[in-house]
């Protein structure tokens, strides 16, 4: 069996760790092969091929990919398609854009969003905003499959010596239905949200986007990233790619800190896999508190300026 | 401009679903069913349009049980203008309702497709995607800002780091994020209104469209916590335990 995975990478930059993940859920399926598509690609290819775990990389080097936008390179998969049992994309934004047009392509049904592999054709996936949890079986011959970063380990980034193979047909590269215009990334130091080990999160209890800098001082203290309920974000407290969530990031830390968050279901099924999550909220009745390891019942504007200065002094 | 929205019916958000004692499925017996959120979404983008006069025609079209009508009629006094029901007791997956919308788009010629980036009961997010792919449209997924103009769409996506803005060459498919709009209440008045929009139900089996499910249910649980919920008194005391009982600050 060999799988293909589609390499997710911060341009000129690195390979996101959800690319990472997904390849450790591609070994347990077979032979794993990535591809390396875009424009300036830097040592990106090195990188990919010293990723541990991956036995080929693939690199189309083209104008067309340079966005990654679905159109070509979801016709650019779909001419590997053959010589793979299994296709495999990160489920973030770009691989959950790409990968069902794929599977438009190749009349295939995706599974989204896999947490487990039972065996090659039945997975684990959450529905329901992650209230149930379903095992489904896939009858297709060839699978297409998104996996979540946080139910699988990154592979190391040392280790691996993949041989590299430089595409020289693209596919798709005509394609001009749609057009790039214009990237609008929201710059922080911070860690990133989805690989941090911290994160602390703050909801509509915050009441306005003034306040976050309390939120802040505790993040510095703790090196964390820092996130939002979708009530927060909505309210323009902070940015949206800030979300967590159903439809926001999914995340998976150390230690995860909700402030001022109700804890909907929506919410909830973006923290599931944190380690230890701690609630602080003035309602004792608030749903955070039963999806919490540890919670303290009090008013947010009190708690977070004592939490920043106790973690100041236990250093 | 014509647009084509479809609207699945789900359990409603607010509810926490629970799955049957025997293990089947979902319990929806006797749980307030609505319109997919994503969806609502997209029909107030294709309302708004229309207020606008970019959009003359709306149509909704649904594929489920004949309860379907209910969420349909909730688009039409939202402002749509017609509703299509086909009709299914099976569960159809995302690469089925694709082909179903797929014939639907082929007949009515519509300038673009408005939907949903995911339903909330599935969460597949792949429906739109997989259309788009069989039409050979362009797609423009996860939108927070939708500008039409003669034979363009330019649509700011909700991406990994940030937004990204494309302009996209009409036909196209369209996904919706939550954030496009603020969905609005549909009226009495508009609700009245709705009973005399029209209202077309075929059954699925008459449409000749060669279908099959390939992904079986195997199993279904619900997920539990399985958190202790210590409640501390203080933050020195949660310090503690983070310090020395978690191990994780
Ligand atoms: C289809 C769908 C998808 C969704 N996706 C997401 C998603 O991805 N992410 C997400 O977060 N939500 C999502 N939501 C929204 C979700 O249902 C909730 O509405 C949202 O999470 C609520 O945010 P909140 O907890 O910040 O606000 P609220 O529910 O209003 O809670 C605010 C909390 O702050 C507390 N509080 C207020 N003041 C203080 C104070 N001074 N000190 C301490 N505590 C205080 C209150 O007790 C309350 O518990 C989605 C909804 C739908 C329908
Ligand atoms: N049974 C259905 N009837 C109408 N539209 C549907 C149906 N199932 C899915 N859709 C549409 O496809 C979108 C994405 O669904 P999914 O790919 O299943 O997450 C939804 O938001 C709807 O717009």
């Amino acid at each position: 069996m060999t799988v293909l995975v589609l390499l997710s990478y911060e341009k000129g930059n690195y390979i996101r760790p959800i690319t990472r993940s997904a390849i450790t859920a591609a070994t347990k399926l077979g032979d794993v092969h990535v591809l390396l598509a875009g424009k300036d690609l830097g040592d990106l290819a090195q990188k990919a091929s010293a990723l541990s775990g991956v036995k080929k990389v693939l690199i189309a080097d083209h104008e067309a990919y340079a966005h990654m936008l679905a159109e070509p390179t979801a016709d650019l998969i779909e001419s590997l398609a053959d010589s793979y049992d299994t296709i495999i994309v990160p489920a973030n934004a770009e691989g959950k854009d790409i990968l069902p047009r794929v599977a438009g392509l190749l009349d295939i049904q995706p599974v989204s969003d896999i947490v487990e592999i039972i065996d090659t054709n039945t997975f684990v996936r959450p529905i329901y905003a992650g209230s149930i949890l379903a095992t489904v079986k896939t009858h297709d011959n060839k699978k297409l499959l998104s996996v979540r970063g946080t139910a699988f380990a990154p592979t190391a980034e040392e280790g691996g010596s993949a041989e590299i193979e430089k595409l020289t047909h693209f596919s798709g590269s005509e394609k001009t239905l749609s057009k790039f215009c214009e990237l609008k990334i929201s710059q922080s130091d911070r860690p990133e949200l989805e690989s941090a080990r911290v994160v602390i999160s703050g909801g509509r209890g915050m009441q306005s986007s003034d306040n976050f800098v309390l939120i802040e001082k505790v993040a510095d203290q703790l090196n964390a990233a820092i996130g939002a309920s979708r009530a927060a974000v909505d309210a323009g407290f902070i940015n949206n790619d800030c979300q967590v969530g159903q439809t926001g990031k999914i995340v998976a830390p150390e230690l995860y800190i909700a402030v001022g968050i109700s804890g909907a279901i929506q919410h909830l099924a973006g923290i599931k896999e944190s380690k230890v999550i701690v609630a602080i909220n003035k309602d004792p009745d608030a749903p955070i508190f039963k999806a919490s390891n540890y919670g303290i019942v009090g008013d947010l504007f009190e708690i977070l300026p004592q939490l920043e200065e106790k973690l100041g002094a236990l250093k | 401009m014509k647009v084509i929205v479809p609207v699945k019916r789900v359990v409603d958000s607010n509810i926490k679903p629970l799955v049957k004692s025997d293990g089947s499925g979902i319990e929806i017996n006797g749980v307030k069913m609505s319109m997919n959120p994503f969806d609502e979404t997209a029909v107030e983008e294709a309302v708004q349009l229309k207020e606008k006069n970019i959009v003359t025609e709306i149509i909704v079209i649904s594929i489920g049980e004949i309860k379907c009508q209910d969420i349909l009629r909730t688009a039409m006094a939202m402002g749509a203008d017609r509703g299509i029901l086909v009709t299914t007791d099976q569960a159809v997956e995302s690469l089925s309702v694709a082909k179903i919308l797929k014939h639907f788009v082929e007949k009515e010629k519509p300038d673009f497709v408005l939907m949903g980036k995911q339903a909330s009961d599935d969460d597949m997010n792949a429906t739109g995607q997989i259309l788009a792919a069989k039409l050979g449209w362009a797609q423009g997924t996860f939108i927070s800002k939708l500008e039409l103009s003669e034979g363009k769409a330019k649509v700011t996506r909700e991406i990994d780091d940030g937004q990204e803005i494309l302009e996209l060459t009409l036909p196209a498919v369209l996904t919706t994020d939550l954030r496009l709009n603020e969905p609005r209440y549909a009226s009495l008045p508009n609700i009245m209104k709705a009973r005399k929009k029209p209202l077309e139900t075929v059954a699925l089996t008459d449409l000749g469209i060669d279908l099959k499910n390939s992904l079986e249910i195997v199993s279904i649980k619900e997920f539990s916590s399985s958190r202790e919920s210590i409640i501390v008194d203080s933050v020195d005391a949660l310090l503690d335990k983070l310090k020395n009982e978690a191990k994780v600050i």
